[in-house]
């Protein structure tokens, strides 16, 4: 505990703009008592706690609004439309898109990067052509497109990273190509916490005429997107890691690049008209929302949003930033612990392992302390090999998140080396 | 703090320090993986196995302390017997870790594989506790497919 209280003299924090103590009384889930003890939720890249706004939405639509959009002429059918079209709009407006007919309501970031590679790539890659991607992309950008790759006979590149998770821009730079038809990038990794320099990586592309897909799963929930200002083609994440519900997320795409793909799934909705001899399509987003969507998933999602924008997300940024760095030094001091990525700019992930002593037998030691952590690949099992380690504990932050989670987290810490030795 | 004493025993911590039968087996006719993806606990089992009696077993690999302390005092337990005795065990060590928490146990029965019933407390651990012996039974039973307790 001593290094703890320390770290806390030595590092001298900013004045933020953020009450974390206020935002935790609108999470239940953070009262919740865990083994006896105190919850202290450090799992957030895994998934985020839902303040009471986002469950009353979800309550308030089942109970009062619940019915099928863009179907009945009957009063219902015209509030649960209304209300998802607003929910879309919403996005719209927080990823700062021109367009709303850009958004289309997904199940999250995995099925956004599965319906470009299925749409978008399959029309556009031929045999020899290229995807680059980054060493630290999670597998949902990985395999997507290495399966694309194997149906089409193309190449799968992939930019390396350094030895503090840096993205390396100059093999970037050397590995765009003629061949390249798309560049897949995060905008944060989740493994690492490396905040990747997108603004560049889009600039870079587009003066090869290469579109860019970002990984927004760990950006947007932590930093402002403006996607219009990045000038990104696609642009995806998901719901339930934006304080949302699970089960819904969003894919952004340019207008001209979303009415040139084809279909993804056919059914009801994303059709104009039908015989058995020919269908034609609905426009853009409905053309990908075959069935009925995730309406209340929509609508929970953007009562996410709402509070987001209330707390504000800079200062979300700032107020996490902060924390990171206190969190950072804490775990420095603690004997034996070594942080895997240590780039320069950072999400809050505090990703590390501790000598001699397995990541799933840290997780379990933790978690009897009432701190929940993730221990494992984190579904980045490139990244594990490029760092020589089976598996890391993973702390990724929440603006609820306190110095006293984190001071929480280093006890705990500290009592792993007297369960083990 | 009492459960995780109860799970980290000193037999599992030694074990896991000082693993036994760790390495290669150069004259095994049995070979087998073992891969828990949610974890990355990855081990090989290699046996040496002639008219249905376990001559010799090792395993190499690596993985937290409930997997590695299972693979050891597994290798341990059915180190000399026969196949069938070997299975035998492999279903007793299954009861054991997959029971309720307070079902009874039999420590004449189980030997030293009974430091292993604390691991009943954490369900998110069996699959550590169990992957040596699902790899180990896969390998007497010539399986090629690697086994993975997901």
């Amino acid at each position: 505990m001593s290094s703890a209280a320390q770290t806390t003299q030595a590092y001298a924090p900013t004045q933020l703009d953020l009450d974390a103590d206020k935002i935790r009384r609108d999470f239940p889930i953070l009262q919740e008592r865990i083994r006896g003890k105190e919850l202290v939720y450090l799992d957030n890249g895994a998934t985020t706690q839902k303040p009471l706004s986002v469950l009353y939405a979800l309550q308030r639509y089942y109970a009062t609004e619940n019915s099928n959009i863009h179907r009945g002429v009957h009063f219902l059918s015209q509030q649960a439309t209304f209300a998802y079209e607003r929910a879309r709009g919403r996005v719209a407006h927080f990823l700062n898109a021109g367009d709303t007919h850009e958004i289309v309501f997904v199940r999250g970031t995995t099925e956004g990067i599965n319906l470009v590679a299925q749409t978008f790539g399959r029309q556009e890659l031929k045999e020899g052509d290229e995807i680059l991607i980054s060493y630290m992309e999670h597998h949902s950008n990985i395999v997507p497109w290495q399966m694309l790759c194997e149906e089409k006979g193309a190449h799968l590149r992939v930019v390396p990273i350094d030895d503090n998770g840096e993205f390396l821009f100059d093999e970037y730079d050397k590995l765009l190509s003629e061949r390249t038809k798309l560049v897949a990038v995060t905008q944060a990794s989740n493994a690492l916490g490396t905040i990747t320099p997108l603004k560049e990586i889009i600039t870079l592309a587009h003066a090869q005429g290469v579109p860019v897909l970002v990984d927004g799963a760990q950006g947007a929930p932590h930093m402002p997107v403006d996607v219009q200002e990045l000038d990104c083609d696609f642009y995806t994440f998901s719901g339930h890691k934006i304080f949302g519900p699970t089960g819904v997320g969003v894919l952004y795409g340019k207008r001209d690049l979303l009415e040139a793909m084809p279909p993804w799934e056919g059914g009801g909705s994303m059709i104009k008209t039908v015989t058995f001899e020919r269908t034609t399509y609905a426009e853009v987003p409905a053309k990908f929302e075959a069935g009925t969507p995730n309406i209340a998933g929509g609508i929970g999602l953007e009562a996410a949003i709402d509070y987001v924008n209330s707390v504000g997300v800079a200062n979300i940024a700032a107020y996490e930033t902060d924390l990171l760095h206190y969190a950072s030094q804490a775990l420095e001091q603690i004997e034996g612990l070594r942080l895997i990525g240590t780039a320069q700019h950072k999400v809050g992930v505090l990703s590390f392992v501790i000598d001699e002593v397995h990541p799933h037998d840290i997780g379990t030691i933790l978690d009897a302390e009432g701190v929940a952590v993730r221990a494992g690949h984190h579904c980045a099992q490139p990244v594990m090999q490029h760092f020589g380690v089976p598996a890391t504990v993973r702390a990724s932050l929440a603006f609820y998140n306190t110095r006293k989670d984190i001071d929480t987290l280093v006890a705990a810490l500290n009592k792993v080396k007297e369960v083990m030795t | 703090m009492s459960e995780l004493r109860e799970l980290y025993q000193q037999v599992i911590l030694d074990h896991n320090k000082n693993p036994r039968n760790f390495g290669a087996l150069t004259q095994a006719n049995r070979s087998q993986e073992g891969y828990n993806p949610l974890c990355g606990d990855h081990l090989h089992v290699h046996l040496c196995v002639k008219d249905d009696l376990i001559q010799d077993i090792k395993f190499e690999g690596s993985g937290c302390a409930i997997s590695k302390a299972s693979a050891s005092l597994m290798t341990a337990a059915v180190k000399g017997k026969s196949t069938a005795e070997a299975e035998a065990l492999f279903e007793q060590f299954h009861q054991l870790v997959t029971s309720a928490p307070d079902d009874p146990i039999d420590p004449d029965k189980l030997g030293k594989m009974a430091v292993f019933a604390g691991v009943r407390e954490f369900p998110m651990r069996v699959k550590c506790a169990t992957l040596a012996w699902h790899t180990m039974k896969a390998a007497v039973e010539d399986d090629e497919t690697p086994i993975s307790t997901e």
